[in-house]
């Protein structure tokens, strides 16, 4: 990423005042406290602040060998792999249809983006409206066929009700982003392939699919961040991490630690095996990039 | 031509539509259940026409709602929302314009150093130090202010990355030109940066409303008072089925305002929502 531009202004004061309020910012509000997480995650504290003590990496030994965090991970994972599975299946779907008509195309786009708006706090309520036991049509149905659906006790059944908030948001971004990436495949493959006796299926699986590694590929990493981080707000406001701890994902468990048990030591060190977690992802992602720099 | 199929059609329309049906159905739902009393909603099945209770129910949760979480009305909530969206949307702009615009036509000692230092927040979610950024929003006294809920979140890596990638494309013939004419730093800011950057900060501006109007776990970390509180976050603490007297007729009116603003904002600047999201995830 060479710049091209070597033209500049001459001045010395000017740009670090343009840079200072971003500066400010980011080290009041981001590495002043990162550095805290980092600083907490070695010391023990009692509950009432009244004594602190060095121990090292204990509190990383102490959450990594609770069973209650190896549970955490586990439901995150299952959550993680759940939610972009299925939203982007969906949205790969509804994108391989969209590519195929002709008319209406920008209608069903604009019907298809608008969850996205749709804060993920509300897209949980939204499905807990439909399914919570007591007043919820769906749920209703679900138990006049006999089906004995109750997500407030059964785990399984609210991890499926928040996998099904948390996918349903996302349907809407991946099926952008699908459908771009259709778009820059050349027809010219696609007829070839047609002429050569391919047909519809075999021209997918063998063509379209494999021309769509990247845009998986990317969807694939924004996804799980998406399901690592960015749904507290369905879990908070539809199970809070119940029933039992069948829906505490690690971002959950993090703030149940620290801002309702007040745990400060291992909240801590959670957070900074969080941190670790989001550089790795973030390491993946941008070398993605780089890549898709060097093949145009 | 591959694409004469009219069966193929068909059945795509048809699974389109199955599609659109299944996006658009818990906020119809929610919108139904708007419409209906309180007693309709909680005898399911609920009908799936709307009820006769529309202006009923919204001018009751919009005007009359005197007591509803703590003494708070749906339109302070409103207006808090607005704040922060627009705050955050704005403010990431400016703060971001300024220093990709020192990165990109500055020469200075330390500036790859201030590149990654903002570069690096990309990886410091708030998600991952909650309680030591809990701790200093305390110490500095920004609980339930309108400055902690905006401030703290308008760096950022990305905004910063958009704008130096778009700089960098403006050829040096450019600034050469306006320094010839005698342009100082703030005219070519002012005067060709700016018009040139229009249609990235429209992008911009779309994906950051959003963005700060959805927020969750920081509006929930930030305020303690109930009349600072966000939508979202108040339609949570209305939001109990324990309690036998949850207004839901209220409930669903709320969690409709909750949604109506970011859901126009996308579709009628569709255009300029495409391409932020675009660009912001490159």
């Amino acid at each position: 990423m060479a710049s091209s531009n070597n033209v500049t202004f001459p001045n010395k004061l000017l740009p670090y005042l343009l840079l200072a309020p971003q500066l400010a910012i980011t080290l009041i509000f981001f590495y002043w406290p990162a550095s805290q997480a980092i600083y907490q995650s070695v010391l023990r504290e009692d509950p009432f602040g009244l004594s602190t003590q060095f121990v090292g990496l204990g509190n990383f030994r102490r959450v990594i060998s609770d069973p209650n965090y190896l549970n955490s991970l586990q439901v995150t994972i299952v959550f993680s792999v759940a939610t972009t599975l299925i939203a982007m299946t969906i949205a790969l779907l509804l994108a391989v249809m969209a590519d195929k008509v002709i008319r209406g195309k920008n209608i069903y786009r604009t019907l298809l983006i608008w969850p996205y708006a749709v804060a993920p706090a509300i897209a949980g309520m939204l499905w807990l409206f439909l399914f919570n036991p007591s007043m919820g049509t769906l749920a209703y149905l679900a138990r006049s066929a006999g089906y004995n659906w109750d997500p407030l006790l059964n785990g399984n059944q609210a991890m499926v009700l928040v996998v099904s908030a948390a996918a349903w948001k996302q349907i809407s971004y991946n099926f952008l982003f699908f459908v771009a990436g259709l778009q820059s495949i050349p027809k010219s493959l696609i007829e070839a392939a047609a002429i050569d006796g391919a047909g519809e299926n075999k021209r997918f699986w063998t063509i379209v699919f494999p021309l769509l590694a990247p845009t998986t590929f990317f969807l694939l990493v924004v996804n799980t961040v998406y399901a690592f981080f960015d749904t507290f707000g369905i879990i908070h406001a539809v199970t809070g991490g119940g029933p039992g701890k069948a829906t505490e994902t690690l971002v959950y468990k993090v703030y149940n630690d620290g801002f309702v048990n007040l745990i400060l030591g291992d909240s801590a060190a959670q957070s900074v095996i969080l941190m670790i977690i989001v550089i790795a992802l973030t390491a993946i992602q941008f070398r993605y990039v780089e890549r898709k720099v060097h093949y145009g | 031509m591959i694409q004469n199929n009219p069966i193929g059609r068909l059945i795509a329309h048809f699974v389109l539509i199955l599609g659109i049906v299944v996006v658009a159905f818990p906020i119809y739902y929610t919108f139904v259940a708007s419409t209906q009393t309180l007693q309709e909603i909680i005898r399911p099945p609920l009908s799936l026409l709307p009820g006769g209770h529309f202006w009923e129910n919204y001018s009751s949760a919009l005007f009359g709602g005197v007591g509803r979480i703590g003494g708070v009305g749906v339109d302070r909530l409103l207006w808090n929302t607005v704040v922060m969206a627009l705050g955050i949307a704005i403010g990431k702009i400016i703060i971001s314009l300024l220093s990709a615009y020192a990165i990109v036509f500055f020469r200075f000692p330390g500036r790859m150093f201030f590149f990654w230092l903002i570069f690096i927040t990309l990886m410091l979610p708030v998600e991952v130090r909650i309680l030591p950024t809990y701790k200093v929003m305390v110490d500095l006294g920004l609980i339930d202010t309108y400055t902690g809920l905006t401030l703290p979140l308008m760096a950022s890596a990305t905004a910063t990355l958009l704008f130096r990638q778009f700089f960098m494309t403006i050829p040096g013939e450019l600034v050469e030109a306006a320094r010839v004419d005698g342009a100082g730093p703030w005219r070519f800011f002012k005067d060709i940066l700016l018009p040139l950057s229009k249609t990235n900060i429209a992008a911009l501006f779309v994906i950051l409303f959003i963005y700060g109007w959805t927020q969750y776990l920081w509006p929930l970390l930030m305020t303690n008072r109930n009349d600072m509180s966000t939508i979202v976050v108040g339609l949570r603490k209305m939001i109990s089925f324990a309690d036998a007297d949850t207004e839901w007729h209220l409930v669903m009116v709320t969690c409709i305002l909750a949604i109506l603003p970011p859901i126009l904002v996308v579709v009628l600047m569709q255009r300029w929502f495409v391409r932020g999201l675009v660009e912001t995830e490159k």
